[in-house]
């Protein structure tokens, strides 16, 4: 029987043998992937066993970490924390145990836990000298002064959003919309965050707390767009100058139909130049202007200045939208911000800083630098050229109707003293007939007596609480976009 | 190193036995190992848990270590010649097993789903039990071959313990298989006792048919066909492991009792057609149950692919387990090292990760290093077992321990191909390191018995009768 018994023992060898080879394709082969599935628990466990690192504004972090209580069976340890998280919303995003994370949050998570590949060294460092891992810093582009100025400023409008830039660097200054929410409220995972969250959610919450309104909701910009249009007019060769007289009929009929295009009020817009169209906002003289340069040119210039495509930030911004199909008619209405026309208030204060930046799009970003948790810095954001919409000359063309608007236009109630002020109001329709209110806008630039540019910055505020009649982007909006340039300005100083 | 001594003669010129030594020492030196490697690992899992020595540390080493002790004594006492490695593998399987227990008694998952929190202390009692019946084993059987003569009781005996889970009131269905039955507050599994008394009825029968099954039969195709009256019993076998198959939904036990008769009627037989006839019979059964038992299929679609079926479950839309994904995710996770001992979270398997996904658990801690060292230590175990029966004189022993070895190997291989998602997941133990005091009891048993063969087949031929003439003998010396 020994024969028999002999295979037997290599069967059983060979039994045990697929064991071991199975067992190093699951755990050698397979580990990788097994570890890093998102569905693996122990992925979130890992990212709050170590306290996060912090998003920095200003040199003082606005994220913070705290060890959460352990109650009952929860396996995590830290819990992320925010300074004046409602503020601090729209730029963060949120880093929740339970609900994952978003924007630079989620963006940056591999440097705010320490798993970043890039960190690889010093974490094998840290291994071997006995250091608990740590998460590094995110940096910032923000300023704290002008967000809370934002801030402050739309919380007392009710709905709306500031997107601020730096006209010369692309690096953002502010970044708020209200209503916003407490990331902390639902950091945890426990029952309160769970119904925190669900608050917020936007079936249970109309207003919709967690759309980041500066990025991620596109509004027809209105009269604002109106800065577009002249831009395309004068590196178009339509018009050479500010004070060229435009030769627009009073009424003006929407070319191929009986519709008149009509101004809001009676302002003087017969035969107006663009620089007084502009001061008094006039629809009949940019809708002909739209028509005359036709959906092609229009649609170029809108491009360059960074409509059609998403921004990334490296948070993503929506693409803001110039229609690329539409008769005379509908390209006179989408000139001057109605038909399908839609921008992101980011995308409104790129139009200011490239104007304000002589005709350079700078690239706008957030993020400053990354640093590791001893402070090295692991990547630095350079400014980078977007493109150029406008020739210098022609940027100062429109500087100088910009800045006409400020001092005796629709905007005056953005002066700030001693500092040349540029500036578009908006007063945009939407709704069904435009039944709804309407929503008010004002973009804007700061320049300083030396001529540099601090900030360049868009305001939307949707459904005021004003009466309807009342709703204007110079008398809503404009105030807003003062208070964040002027913070900007001190904070300078 | 070996105390032994040959049989002492009186003239070097006779002829007398050579045995083998008895190497009880060496088997109290790797004890030492056995008991000590475990101890370092509750250390271990106490400083990464709460950054202390756990406060039973010394009560725990003393408690292995006189269990150990006491079955060391044991064999020296009754079974002077057994083989020195089982008892040691088994010692430091059932030691890492208690501690692995233990760390996940400190998880709060399961202790918040009363899978954890007081299993070591039963698991350590269950050990007691099981090596006083190590210890019992060694002492009343005096010679396996005594056995024999409980064939048929056997065979009796085990359909019993096979059939008492159907009994109704005293049957259990716990997760979807109706193996236990439940004795006041106790619960049994009587499989694992099963499977040594039908080794002991399958030994008895194969040892008395062999001629007849090896050599009546005619040539058919190439193969060898048993007669109809010797085929008859391999028929109920399969028939009845169909029966706990279907009945009981207990996959695992029915393939170990039908592959542990294929590998015993091979050996009795010396006929490879058997194996071929067990293998296409076993594949017709299986595929017979798979088309109409929705356990079996749920068992094989969670085995083709384990994360569909961890989303179905999560979204609770008809998923059957997430446990064959969160297993796979703990050995992943554990890599190449390990996390450590009690660094590690597999207490997310959730209900069984102290039992039938203890060697997940020990994955996720002690890495692929740790599973390899765990599966050579079960290799080594089987093998010692051949050995034994290679050893053995008698062909009753030779089977009975080819039978006992090669039922250990196959579970072995269904539990942790199972849980590494080689094969379909079926519900049975690792032996000696999965919580359960059916699995342990039953386990020292099989080691007991084991010992018990390997000492009568290592031990000297008793020296010849003193011949009247030896003196006369003389030895031409070169």
């Amino acid at each position: 029987m020994n024969k028999p018994l002999r295979r037997i023992a290599i069967f059983c060898g060979l039994l045990v043998l697929a064991l071991l080879l199975r067992d190093n394709y699951v755990q050698y082969v397979q580990a990788d992937s097994l570890r890093t599935n998102s569905n693996n628990r122990r992925v979130a466990i890992e990212r709050y066993a170590t306290p996060r690192g912090d998003i920095i504004v200003d040199g003082n972090p606005v994220t913070g970490a705290a060890k959460s209580k352990k109650t009952g069976i929860s396996d995590f340890v830290w819990k992320r924390t925010y300074k004046d998280g409602a503020m601090w919303a729209p730029v963060t995003g949120y880093a929740s145990q339970a609900f994952d994370a978003s924007q630079l949050e989620k963006l940056d998570d591999g440097i705010l836990t320490g798993n970043d590949d890039r960190l690889f060294f010093r974490n094998t460092l840290d291994m071997i000298t006995g250091k608990g891992k740590q998460g590094g810093n995110v940096v910032t582009t923000l300023n704290a002064a002008a967000q809370k100025a934002a801030y402050k400023g739309l919380l007392s409008r009710g709905k709306g959003a500031v997107a601020a830039i730096n006209p010369q660097t692309g690096a953002i200054l502010a970044l708020a919309s209200t209503p916003s929410y407490d990331p902390s409220s639902f950091a945890g995972n426990s029952d309160t965050d769970a119904q925190a969250w669900n608050k917020l959610q936007k079936k249970n919450d109309p207003d919709d707390p967690m759309l980041n309104r500066a990025l991620r909701e596109t509004y027809p910009p209105g009269s604002t767009f109106k800065v577009v249009t002249a831009a395309a007019a004068l590196e178009n060769g339509l018009y050479t100058g500010a004070d060229q007289h435009t030769d627009t009929p009073l009424p003006y009929i929407l070319k191929g139909t009986r519709t008149e295009l009509k101004n809001e009020g009676n302002i003087p817009c017969k035969n107006a130049t663009m620089r007084v169209a502009l001061k008094v906002s006039c629809n009949t003289v940019f809708g002909k202007i739209g028509a005359d340069l036709g959906k092609d040119k229009m649609l170029a210039e809108a491009e360059k200045f960074g409509f059609n495509s998403e921004q990334l930030t490296p948070v993503r911004s929506n693409a803001s939208v110039f229609p690329k199909s539409m008769d005379d008619a509908q390209t006179a209405l989408s000139s001057i911000g109605q038909f399908e026309t839609a921008a992101t208030p980011l995308q409104m204060a790129m139009v200011a800083s490239t104007v304000a930046n002589n005709g350079t799009l700078m690239k706008p970003y957030m993020v400053d630098k990354l640093q590791a948790p001893n402070l090295d810095v692991v990547s630095q954001t350079e400014p980078e050229k977007l493109s150029q919409p406008l020739s210098e000359s022609n940027a100062q063309i429109l500087q100088s109707m910009m800045e006409t608007v400020v001092k005796e236009g629709t905007g005056t109630r953005a002066q700030i003293p001693n500092v040349t002020v540029g500036g578009k109001t908006g007063t945009a329709q939407h709704g069904v007939a435009n039944s709804e209110k309407p929503y008010a806008w004002f973009i804007s630039y700061a320049k300083l007596p030396d001529g540099s540019s601090p900030v360049a910055v868009a305001v939307v505020v949707e459904d005021g609480s004003a009466n309807r009649g009342d709703i204007t982007g110079g008398g809503l909006a404009a105030p807003i976009a003062r208070d964040v340039m002027k913070a900007v300005i001190d904070s300078k100083k | 190193m070996s105390s032994s001594t040959n049989t002492p003669t009186h003239h070097t010129s006779t002829i007398g036995s050579i045995g083998t030594p008895s190497r009880r020492n060496t088997e109290l030196a790797l004890l030492v190992f056995a008991v000590v490697i475990p101890v370092f690992a509750y250390a271990n899992v106490g400083l990464a848990i709460d950054d202390k020595v756990p406060a039973g540390l010394l009560s725990y080493g003393l408690g292995l270590g006189l269990l150990a002790g006491v079955a060391h004594l044991a064999v020296r006492k009754f079974a002077p010649y057994a083989d020195p490695l089982l008892l040691p593998l088994a010692t430091l399987l059932n030691g890492l097993g208690l501690v692995m227990i233990w760390r996940l008694d400190q998880s709060k998952l399961l202790q918040s789903i009363k899978q954890a929190g007081t299993a070591a202390p039963r698991q350590l009692m269950y050990t007691a039990l099981g090596i006083a019946l190590f210890v019992g084993v060694l002492f009343f059987l005096k010679d396996h071959r005594v056995l024999q003569r409980y064939t048929y009781i056997s065979m009796v005996g085990a359909l019993v313990l096979l059939l008492l889970p159907l009994v109704p009131g005293l049957g259990a269905n716990i997760y979807g298989a109706k193996i236990w039955i439940h004795i006041g507050s106790f619960s049994i599994q009587p499989g694992e006792f099963a499977k040594i008394v039908l080794a002991i009825f399958f030994a008895g029968y194969l040892m008395v048919k062999r001629d007849a099954l090896a050599l009546a039969s005619r040539r058919f195709m190439g193969l060898y066909l048993p007669r109809g009256r010797d085929l008859g019993p391999i028929l109920v076998v399969w028939f009845i492991s169909i029966l706990i198959l279907v009945f009981e939904t207990d996959l695992g036990t029915s393939l170990l009792f039908f592959g542990m008769f294929i590998i015993m009627l091979y050996v009795a037989t010396e006929r490879t057609s058997w194996i071929v006839f067990g293998l296409l019979m076993s594949a017709a059964g299986a595929v017979g149950v798979a088309t109409f038992e929705t356990h079996v299929q749920q068992r094989v679609q969670a085995w083709l692919d384990p994360m569909h079926e961890f989303m179905l479950s999560r979204q609770n839309v008809g998923g059957h387990t997430e446990q064959s994904m969160q297993a796979l995710w703990a050995f992943g996770s554990g890599g190449t090292l390990g996390t450590g001992w009690g660094q590690g979270h597999s207490e997310l398997i959730r209900f069984a990760a102290n039992s039938d996904f203890i060697l997940a658990s020990f994955g996720e801690e002690l890495g692929l290093a740790g599973i390899m060292g765990i599966l050579v230590i079960y290799g080594l175990i089987v093998e010692r077992g051949i050995r034994t029966a290679l050893a053995a004189r008698d062909p009753f022993g030779k089977l009975l321990a080819v039978g006992l070895s090669g039922g250990f190997a196959l579970q072995v291989f269904v539990v942790a191909g199972g849980v590494m998602g080689l094969i379909p997941l079926t519900g049975m133990t690792m032996p000696f390191v999965a919580y359960g005091g059916s699995s342990v009891i039953a386990n020292w048993a099989l080691m007991g018995i084991l010992i018990r063969i390997s000492d009568t087949a290592r031990r000297p031929a008793p020296a010849p009768a003193p011949s009247p003439d030896a003196e006369m003998t003389q030895v031409v010396r070169p």
